[in-house]
């Protein structure tokens, strides 16, 4: 990984850097395989890998590709990053070693949340139930900041078309002549791709809900399953055109799922205080506790599903919808 | 004091520092985003090494494992890595207006004819 970095910093092809750093996402999920957080490299495999790419792939094709030389700065900034790291690897010296288990961050709440999240939210993915259940209040900021960005590239590159054809029936015709000229004309007619993305595709979408209604049991959840939900219709529409895969899913279904993922997760707090518990407590919502917990987890991770995976669709079809 | 137990602070202080090199020694925009987001895995890495317990294994409960590694750590990055692909692509947005706007992604051919307008 540190040889990719270094090599990162070299590279004056932006292309190469945005491949590379796809290589580096990969080797980061690996390793946090070997470090037993199998979710978060789960995630970290649908999104550097795959997402991420992508777009800087389409930020690439937007703008351009080659990197101007470097100003004589260089010197300076070495000088600063050497000061700094030097001083943050003094700090280490007062780290507790790697894989100690007495180690501070393992002493405050984690050792209850490992002893009796079986009994009190009866999931067996503690990962899953501090997510959801335990640091709900967390996971609900952080889907709202997702819908925020999205909302943001929507409004910042949302209306960039509407500069050149306002009327819709201009629209449409911009796209299919774009289709015609970038997609189809690279990728489509390579019968391979074709049948391989169209096996592959419902196996990818099943795939993606099992992720996401497993997720109590295995790795698995809304913010994985959403990322691998998006992936999926990113390479239909890569290998088929942006108009093809528009159809698929209407704009309106796109934005209405954007903002009903985090509403439904809103709602199921409050429909935890409106039967008598506290806001994101879901141990109310049935009569057994723990069924409850499972209802109102299965809940705000569907909800935060359908937020995750519409606000990957729109980020990519608001870059592939741009003109040069 | 046992130095290779410190060994992956070194590692991701490494990355960390060549995150922060490509952001303020490049001028390309995009360069700059790319930097940004090795920065962000470096502090991923940081988050999930220290959750690791020796001995332990992925915290999904099952009958006859006693040593799980730490699953806060990987609720917060689990989070993160999606919170922080949708704020690249929102810088990657403002990239794209910016080139819009001046014809360029260069920072510093952005910053010369402001100042000569000023």
């Amino acid at each position: 990984m540190v040889a990719i970095g270094l090599t990162l910093v070299r590279l004056r092809d932006l292309f190469s850097v945005a491949m590379l750093f796809g290589i580096f996402s990969l080797l980061a999920a690996a390793l946090y395989v070997v470090q037993d957080a199998v979710d978060v490299a789960f995630t970290e495999a649908a999104v550097g890998a795959g997402i991420s790419t992508v777009l800087i792939l389409a930020t690439l094709a937007l703008t351009t590709s080659e990197e101007k030389a470097p100003p004589g700065r260089a010197l300076g900034a070495l000088a600063v990053v050497l000061v700094t790291g030097a001083a943050l690897i003094y700090g280490t010296l007062d780290m507790p070693a790697y894989g100690d288990p007495a180690a501070p961050i393992h002493q405050h709440v984690v050792p209850r949340y490992i002893e009796r999240s079986a009994a009190e939210i009866g999931v067996p993915n503690i990962v899953t139930s501090v997510l959801a259940s335990y640091r709900g209040y967390d996971t609900l900021g952080e889907v709202t900041v997702i819908f925020t960005a999205a909302a943001g590239v929507l409004a910042l590159l949302g209306r960039r078309r509407g500069r050149v054809g306002i009327v819709d029936s201009l629209q449409v015709r911009q796209d299919a002549r774009k289709d015609g000229e970038v997609p189809r004309s690279v990728l489509a007619p390579k019968p391979i791709l074709r049948v391989v993305s169209k096996l592959l595709m419902p196996l990818i979408l099943l795939f993606a809900l099992y992720v996401q209604f497993h997720g109590d049991f295995g790795p698995g959840g809304g913010f994985q399953a959403g990322v691998i939900f998006g992936s999926a219709f990113i390479l239909y529409a890569l290998i088929f055109g942006a108009h093809n895969a528009r159809q698929v899913i209407p704009a309106a279904v796109r934005r209405a799922g954007l903002g009903a993922g985090l509403l439904l997760y809103a709602l199921v707090g409050v429909a935890g205080l409106l039967m008598g518990g506290r806001y994101l407590n879901y141990a109310v919502l049935a009569d057994e506790p723990t069924h409850g917990q499972h209802l109102g987890i299965m809940l705000i991770e569907f909800g935060v599903g359908t937020t995750v995976a519409a606000a990957m669709i729109i980020i990519f079809f608001v870059f592939s919808g741009q003109d040069r | 004091m046992d130095v290779l137990g410190l060994f992956n602070y070194w590692i991701v202080i490494v990355l960390m520092m060549i995150g922060f090199y490509i952001v303020i020694s490049h001028g390309n925009l995009v360069k700059k985003v790319v930097g940004l987001n090795v920065f962000q895995v470096s502090v991923f890495v940081f988050f999930i090494s220290m959750s690791k317990v020796r001995g332990g294994t992925a915290p999904i409960l099952e009958e006859g494992i006693e040593v799980y590694s730490n699953p806060l750590p990987h609720v917060l990055i689990l989070t993160a890595i999606v919170v922080g692909v949708a704020t690249t692509a929102l810088a990657l947005g403002l990239v794209v207006r910016i080139r819009d706007a001046y014809g360029t992604i260069e920072a510093d051919e952005i910053i010369e004819p402001e100042e000569d307008g000023a």
